[in-house]
Formats: structure tokens, sequence, C-alpha cells
């Protein structure tokens, strides 16, 4: 009973965030949105494994914790690079 | 006993569910690209260290337990990684501060 309380809880939070990601001004506010959107998955993967009784589930919750680390590094890393040209005209 | 590990595992969810709602409220409040990466490591470090442990509680001394923990260690080696990779780049492309705060604060302290 109280895993679907946090559960709910994390629904909550993650429709907050879902909002930042949806209007956030600059793409790195719309990264970091889905990065903790990510995260609280991590949390509500593992809490509906404990509410079914299953807690096999904490294994996808460890491969999604991995999955979202590197999704967000890649994005940034394959981010394209403002053009030096750039600077050098301000 | 079960009634105290029940006990405690709840008061573990209601710190973590707290520290929850004030991270995601302060990525959605906060006025900055920089501050909103602190509410991130809100839910990043308080929020799950906390909901997990309570998971911990409940699960015992299990092998489930120690895949809990691990969880909370990744994650607390990653998500400086990725706070620090989202500034380091944001402050390359130019996001400046929004620094309406700071400004007021100035102007006040030049009066007074």
């Amino acid at each position: 009973m109280m895993f679907v309380a946090v559960l709910c809880a994390c629904a909550i939070c993650i429709i907050m965030l879902v909002v930042r990601a949806s209007k956030g001004p600059s793409a790195f506010d719309r990264i970091l949105a889905v990065n903790s959107i990510g995260t609280l998955i991590i949390l509500g993967i593992s809490l509906h494994g404990f509410a079914l009784g299953r807690p096999e589930f904490v294994d996808i919750s460890i491969l999604y914790a991995i999955l979202n680390f590197l999704g967000t590094l890649a994005i940034l890393r394959f981010y394209p690079v403002p053009d030096a040209s750039e600077e050098n005209k301000q | 006993m079960s009634l105290i590990l029940d006990i405690a595992s709840i008061i573990c969810f209601i710190i973590g569910a707290i520290a929850m709602f004030t991270g995601s409220l302060g990525l959605l409040r906060l006025p900055d690209v920089y501050s909103r990466i602190h509410a991130a490591g809100i839910i990043d470090t308080a929020a799950v260290g906390f909901i997990i442990l309570g998971m911990m509680l409940q699960a015992g001394l299990t092998l489930t337990s120690a895949k809990l923990a691990l969880i909370v260690l990744f994650l607390f080696f990653t998500s400086p990684i990725s706070g620090h990779a989202i500034a380091m780049m944001a402050h390359k492309f130019g996001v400046e501060p929004n620094a309406r705060q700071v400004k007021a604060s100035k102007i006040g302290g030049k009066n007074g």
C-alpha cells in the first residue's frame, strides 16, 4: 500500500518535470528535466516491482540507470558545437 | 519487529517524497539552468537515497537489497557527472545566468 502511495508521488513529480521539459527555454533545461524524469522512473520501476511482490524488477532498474546516464552524456557529446568564428565576431 | 521496520520505511518514504517534491518544484520554478541543476541534484541524492533506503528496509538482508544499494552507489557517482556536463555545455553555449535577483539586491545595496 505504501509503495502505491510513493508511486503516486512519483507520478505527480514526473508531471511537473514534463511541464519543465516541454516549455524549457533552452535545450539544456530539457536535457536536465529528461534526466530527472529518468531518475524518477528508476524509482518507479523498483517501487512497481515491490508493489507487485516481484523484486526482480530491480535488475531492469539498474539497466535503466546506466542507459539514462549514457543517454544524457551522448546527447551532450553529439550536440553541435557553436562555431569559433561566431565567438570571434563578438 | 515487522511493525518497527514498516514504520521506519514509511518514515523514509515520507522524507524521500518530500525531497522529491522539493526537487521537482525547484526544477519547475527556479529561474535558471544553473540553479535548476541544483534541484536535480536534490532528486538524485536525497529522494533516491531515502526511498531506496525504505525499500531496502522492506527487502531485508537479501540480494535485492544489495542491488538497490548498487543503484544508489551508481547514482551517487553519475549524478554529479551529468550535472557538471550539462553546466559545462550550457556555459560553453553562452546560456547566461538569470541575474534578476542579484541585480535587485545590488540596487538595494546602492540605495541603502
